[in-house]
């Protein structure tokens, strides 16, 4: 009776023994396994370079070319506005009855959860610069009751916004047949420091933007340990 | 015998009515109205968007202006508008293909749903509302 009892007490200190080094290691490991990053998106190319006789083979990654547009207080934006800050980016217009509204309500709660944190910025393209002036951007801004340097609403020439939606990875062409007259898709798309892009999010699904809403922090630390 | 017949009738009559009544889905048109042509802009809650698209959820001017909503709809409104004390001025597109009965059961939808509480409409009463705009073409 005591022997089995003796047995039976070893195991379980055994199994005890177990479980607390299992619950040991993940606590020691915590850090390590919060520390979330975030992919980084789009065609990459390898580029080989010879260093001192060696070859070595560098990663290009797709990159945000240049770019200037004018935002709601006719001031010029370009890439050197969000130098040093990741950014938040959709395309969108004014008018649009289908999904706008949506992605910009959704676009608010980013913006109402960030607007004190200075090295993130919000920037949001017109799809139809014809109708979206810089005056009408500014209606609609002062509408949201958002501050420019927070969250920039640009126009600009309709090709060149065109055309960097889709280095953003984002349709937007003219549609005859679409409600409103534009095709377009509702993301959302975070940019980091380098102009990579690091998350595309369907701005109409709160759950996707809540996911938005918990990367930025991933990407902010990761910047903050990139300058250290 | 007779009896079993009429028995037979009468249940499978009864039946009849109870299935149509499942599959025209005629209770939630109101709802299904507004989620086809209002929620996008307004929103599944009604809330609208902040200082550009104005609110349905406990919006003064359904109230104020219950009398002018038929044709708002039909035709749709431009220029500003005033709502819970703050102006507004985004245009509304009007959905002309809505039938009197469909615009009745839309603006009942809205004026007894997102919190509201406001007097629903008979359709002779929005009938004589939609009087003043008739449809651009039909």
């Amino acid at each position: 009776m005591i022997r089995i009892n003796k047995s039976a007490v070893k195991k379980y200190t055994l199994s005890l023994a177990a479980a607390l080094c299992l619950g040991y290691f993940p606590a020691c490991n915590h850090s390590e396994a919060t520390e979330k990053t975030l992919p980084i998106l789009g065609e990459r190319q390898a580029v080989e370079r010879v260093v001192d006789g060696k070859t070595v083979v560098d990663t290009l990654y797709h990159q945000v070319p240049d770019f200037a547009f004018v935002n709601q207080d006719s001031q010029r934006v370009t890439q050197q506005t969000f130098a040093g800050k990741i950014y938040v980016t959709d395309f969108f217009f004014t008018t649009c009855p289908t999904i706008c509204p949506k992605m910009k309500s959704q676009m608010l709660r980013v913006y109402e959860q960030y607007k004190d944190e200075p090295n993130l910025v919000l920037l949001s393209h017109t799809i139809d610069p014809q109708h979206d002036t810089v005056a009408v951007l500014k209606d609609y801004a002062e509408r949201l009751n958002v501050q420019t340097d927070k969250w920039q609403f640009v126009t600009g020439d309709k090709d060149s916004i065109y055309d960097v939606a889709l280095k953003y990875m984002v349709t937007a062409m003219e549609d005859e047949q679409e409600a409103g007259g534009f095709v377009h898709s509702g993301a959302f798309v975070l940019v980091d420091e380098n102009r990579r892009i690091r998350g595309i999010y369907d701005g109409t699904d709160p759950a996707q933007v809540d996911r938005l809403i918990n990367d930025i922090p991933v990407l902010l630390k990761e910047k903050g340990n990139g300058q250290k | 015998m007779a009896r079993n017949k009429f028995a037979v009738l009468a249940l499978s009559g009864l039946l009849l009515i109870t299935l149509t009544q499942c599959f025209t889905n005629k209770k939630n048109e109101g709802q299904r109205l507004y989620e086809a042509n209002c929620q996008s802009c307004h929103m599944e809650d009604g809330s609208g968007l902040r200082g550009v698209i104005p609110p349905i959820a406990g919006a003064d001017y359904l109230d104020k202006h219950r009398d002018e909503l038929a044709c708002l709809i039909r035709h749709g409104i431009e220029g500003p508008i005033t709502v819970n004390g703050i102006e507004y001025n985004q245009p509304m597109p009007g959905v002309e293909t809505m039938r009197e009965d469909q615009i009745t059961n839309l603006l009942n939808y809205i004026q007894t749903n997102f919190g509201n509480n406001n007097p629903r409409y008979t359709m002779p009463e929005v009938e004589k509302m939609l009087e003043k705009c008739p449809p651009h073409r039909k």
